[in-house]
């Protein structure tokens, strides 16, 4: 009877179940940031090929989350690599302690560049912080004064700027990118134009203050937060046209025939000017490795020497083809891992 | 009748008025109006949800079909010993020191030669242009062939492997001229060169079996990208949920329907159960990684997980369509198996359970074909991930990584480089022709064995 040989087949597969996870695993496992993400499949599949191990799986799923997988804990069943948009913080230090994940190594892997686009047929903008400030902060500094925004057009914020209404699509604040955008354009903005200095006047010169009252955008619709990845802001930007998106420099480069970039004070984003310092959006990249596991899964090793060969984050490596900024300390970077250092207390 | 005296025609006195039924009057052309209204609302009903899904269909197939079909360049490489061999020696395990960064190298330089050779005038096209049309996969494919077969070093063999991303985009009008000037991963000069090998015939597009069998690919080779690890991992998921989801259901349901006596317990387990029909499958993931992962200690991302948490979003579906088909047996067929001296249990397994099967078959058919439609519950046990190499056969496979194919279509939905939007439609094919096929065996099924009583 058919039912009978179904219900020892399902017994069958209910014991082994049991019986083999003590297997051991033998493929790393990564999680993380969706930044970070592309970068990283592009070496698995490269250590796939390359060697005798199999590929390493890659999940997404952000920076946060990633780190809290990794302080998880010891163990197989625990991941390998956290990969993060962002430097891990004191709080995920503390979690991973106290579930015993004592050592962690951390690997700058090269920098990331944020980048201002807007339709491909549309004008061009040249944008400084001031204005992205200005078109975007709640509350600006006119005549020595904070008022509320009425800005509807970029004329109206920077005369040289096309007259065209004012739209952004700018990430959500679960993503890293957020972070950087706020410090490095619109706080940055909002100290040019005064508004900062205000604002601390205003609050008894409390300067964390004066930077929460900058980050706080307008909420009449100008400004649109972007939960989803960038594919999402490119969508958005397709069905209204005369918006402005924030992207990642390799996202951009990917769809060049859909996206011009914005210059920023002046610097066109490229490889070239991040790694050079002059475009002023770029952030680190990063992943994090549980040290009690090199050794121990087969292939971690391996696949983090591998990642930061010149083969790999050089300069003329894959990674920077797609858009990736080597980091100039890359070879201090291989000696690290080369050497398996643990990082030290977060200054 | 108080209202029909009421009606405009009828004689005060509450006589009716003999008229004809050949003469329409007032109230019956009123009915007649709305039932007319009521036919066309449905059919407007019809009518909208008809071309909803057309238009998902359409907007699928012209953007997914392309994804079936794949451009692929054929020359001869000629495998030099110094560069893939260096210590002479054939040894695979130095052999294998040799990267496919290496491989690639010779590769690109193998093509420019044979394309310079051609004699084909493009203005402006360097060797570096020419190199950069192939697939970053060739080199890994190449690789493997020679690692496979050392005695291949030196000699000159003829390769097929796959052209990049945006060629294989401009044979299918995904990239245009205009758009490869502003492309920095696309020339104009190369798009002119591919005009060119398609009249030698050194490009060719075929139909593009790779699609189904290669492992997913990072952002840089979309050409290459497969659904052969999400096809693997759902079919090993939906074999898990079937072997399980079988006996357990069936038995359930028998015990409940056949011999569980009515009282307040069961009453409960019956509302639960109903519930659980309707509990959001996310929450079967979070259960999953609670109690298969951090307490069993199974592997992540593996394909067992996977079928275990799917397995408990069937269950409840599962038991709720058995029991109605078990209940569909007419008392009386029981009442004659037990009147001629059956026992209870002779009577469940030769008599009512047959003639249940159709409709359990098809119960379970419907609940496979939801379940392997699910992603929310594969998010949380690390299923929605890239995974680069093929699980093995059963039942080692079911302990390895793997994806599931409403999964691919999300992944690739977000990858940045706009050939992953072919592929992700293509995908949703593929799902489709799944779930079409195995809507059509339970169609067969309950058509060749239903009993009508």
């Amino acid at each position: 009877m058919t039912l009978v040989k179904l219900s020892a087949s399902a017994l069958a597969i209910a014991v082994m179940a049991t019986g083999a996870s003590a297997q051991t695993r033998n493929q790393v496992q990564i999680t993380g940031s969706s930044t970070v993400l592309p970068y990283a499949t592009i070496v698995a599949e490269a250590f796939g090929e390359n060697f005798d191990f199999p590929a390493p799986v890659v999940e997404g799923g952000g920076s946060g989350a990633g780190r809290a997988k990794l302080c998880e804990g010891v163990g197989e069943n625990t991941v390998d690599i956290a990969n993060s948009s962002s430097r891990i913080k004191q709080s995920d230090i503390d979690t991973c302690k106290a579930n015993g994940v004592n050592d962690i190594m951390e690997v700058r892997i090269g920098y990331d560049g944020i980048v201002f686009a807007s339709d491909v047929a549309g004008p061009a903008f040249a944008f400084t912080p001031a204005d992205i400030y200005n078109a975007l902060g709640g509350q600006v500094a006119k005549d020595g004064a904070l008022v509320a925004n009425a800005n509807t057009t970029w004329a109206q914020v920077n005369s040289a700027l096309p007259d065209q209404k004012i739209l952004a699509f700018i990430p959500g604040t679960r993503h890293g990118t957020r972070e950087v955008f706020d410090t490095k354009v619109i706080v940055a903005g909002c100290k040019e134009t005064g508004a900062f200095d205000l604002f601390k006047a205003a609050n008894a010169d409390d300067e964390a203050k004066a930077t929460e009252l900058c980050n706080t955008l307008r909420t009449d619709g100008v400004s649109v937060d972007i939960d989803g990845d960038y594919t999402e802001t490119l969508a958005r930007l397709d069905a209204d046209k005369t918006a402005i998106g924030v992207f990642g420099l390799s996202f951009y480069e990917n769809n060049t025939n859909k996206l011009q970039v914005a210059t920023m004070s002046g610097v066109v984003p490229t490889t070239e000017s991040i790694a050079a310092g002059d475009y002023p959006v770029s952030r680190p990249l990063y992943f994090y490795v549980k040290m009690a596991h090199i050794g121990v899964i087969p292939g971690l090793e391996e696949y983090i020497n591998f990642f930061v060969s010149d083969d790999m984050a050089g300069p003329d490596g894959p990674l920077a083809q797609y858009g990736l900024v080597s980091d100039p300390e890359l070879a201090a970077t291989q000696e690290m891992v080369a050497n398996k250092v643990a990082m030290g207390p977060l200054e | 009748m108080t209202d029909l005296s009421s009606a405009p025609g009828a004689t005060p006195a509450g006589v009716r008025k003999p008229h004809s039924l050949y003469e329409v009057d007032a109230l019956t052309k009123r009915r007649n109006a709305t039932e007319f209204r009521f036919r066309l609302y449905g059919i407007i009903a019809i009518a909208i949800s008809l071309s909803v899904l057309a238009l998902m269909l359409f907007t699928i197939f012209s953007d997914g079909i392309s994804a079936f079909r794949q451009a692929s360049l054929s020359f001869p490489v000629t495998l030099t010993e110094e560069k893939l061999d260096p210590a002479g020696n054939r040894n695979r395990e130095e052999m294998a020191k040799v990267t496919t960064i290496g491989y690639s190298n010779l590769l690109k330089e193998n093509f420019a030669a044979y394309v310079n050779s051609q004699g084909f005038e493009v203005e402006g096209l360097t060797d570096a242009m020419i190199g950069d049309m192939l697939s970053r996969d060739a080199a890994a494919q190449v690789r493997n062939q020679v690692l496979a077969d050392p005695e291949l070093i030196g000699t000159t063999i003829d390769v097929t492997v796959l052209a990049n991303g945006r060629i294989d985009g401009y044979l299918k009008g995904r990239v245009n001229r205009e758009e490869a000037l502003r492309d920095k991963n696309v020339t104009p000069e190369q798009l002119d060169l591919t005009d060119k090998l398609v009249d030698q015939g050194i490009l060719t597009v075929a139909f593009n079996w790779g699609f189904m069998t290669r492992p997913d690919a990072s952002d840089q080779r979309p050409e290459s990208a497969g659904l052969g690890v999400a096809i693997l991992g759902s079919a090993y998921m939906m074999m898990i949920v079937l072997v399980l989801t079988l006996p357990i259901g069936v038995a359930a349901s028998i015990y409940l329907e056949e011999f569980a006596p009515k009282n307040w317990f069961t009453d409960l387990i019956e509302v639960n159960i109903s519930n659980l029909a309707a509990v959001p499958s996310i929450v079967f993931g979070i259960l999953g990684l609670a109690v298969f992962i951090n307490f069993a200690g199974l592997p992540q991302s593996s394909s067992l997980v996977g079928g275990l948490v799917l397995t408990l979003v069937c269950l409840p579906t599962i038991i709720i369509a058995t029991r109605a088909s078990i209940r569909a047996v007419p008392p009386s067929i029981r009442d004659a198996a037990l009147g001629v001296g059956a026992s209870k249990m002779q009577t469940v397994f030769h008599h009512v359970l047959p003639l249940a099967m159709p409709g359990i078959l098809t119960g379970t058919i419907l609940a496979l074909a939801t379940a392997l439609g699910e992603t929310a519950p594969l998010l949380l046990i690390g299923m929605v991930a890239f995974v680069g190499t093929h699980p093995s056969a059963p039942i080692q496979g079911f302990f390895e990584p793997a994806t599931a194919l409403p999964v691919q279509v999300y992944g690739w939905a977000s990858r940045s480089d706009p050939a992953f939007l072919e592929r992700s439609s293509g995908a949703v094919i593929v799902l489709l022709f799944f779930l079409l096929i195995m809507n059509a065996i339970a169609i067969i099924l309950r058509r060749r064995f239903e009993r009508r009583w």
